[in-house]
């Protein structure tokens, strides 16, 4: 099963009262704030779930895998996601639990 | 930015809720997304990401401080993909003062 914004949406609608249209508007906000966030320079701190953390990557030389040939990989920013270890533990809780 | 900042900036967007209903819904939407990933759900959000369970095989581990083996039981750890849309943003901060 996958969990999508939708799904999202109907438990504001269910949970907190929000209207449908408040509700889809209030995932979408959800996301872009923390999307604004980091686009912004500033990590994310989401306590109990997880961490987002902006990593600044130096130029490296590369390959393109089809002709060999040499091609630099840019220097670039990306987003790397530290899961709380209150996650990592129910994760791997339920899973024991669960052996298939 | 930490969670309060960012149910701050949701109030803000949606004056007619009120900070308690904010609030809850961070909490709501945090839950849920926790709840999934513990049952084994993957996340797909457009333009944001996906967020999915690795497996670990079981390996034998060392203490490092005696040395002494030790087995390590195979285990799902949380992770993330980052969307493209996500990406490409977080890309164009590096180049903007």
């Amino acid at each position: 099963m996958t969990l999508t914004k939708s799904e999202l949406a109907d438990l504001l609608f269910e949970k907190v009262g929000l209207n449908k249209r408040e509700a889809k508007d209030m995932v979408e906000a959800f996301f872009d704030e923390v999307k604004s966030a980091l686009e912004e320079g500033d990590d994310v701190k989401l306590s109990g779930f997880c961490n987002f953390q902006l990593r600044d990557k130096p130029q490296r030389p590369g390959r393109n895998p089809k002709t060999g040939e040499e091609i630099p990989i840019t220097a670039r920013r990306v987003v790397t996601f530290h899961a709380s270890q209150k996650l990592k533990m129910a994760v791997e809780e339920f899973r024991r639990g669960n052996t298939q | 930015m930490t969670k309060s900042e960012l149910i701050n900036r949701l109030a803000e967007r949606f004056p007619q809720l009120g900070a308690k209903d904010a609030d809850y819904a961070v909490k709501v939407l945090l839950d849920a997304l926790s709840a999934a990933l513990v049952s084994g759900d993957r996340i797909e959000v457009r333009g944001f990401g996906s967020f999915s369970l690795n497996y670990r095989p079981p390996r034998i581990g060392r203490n490092p401080k005696s040395g002494e083996k030790v087995n390590v039981p195979e285990k799902y750890v949380p992770h993330f993909k980052a969307g493209k849309e996500l990406r490409e943003r977080v890309d164009l901060g590096l180049t903007k003062p």
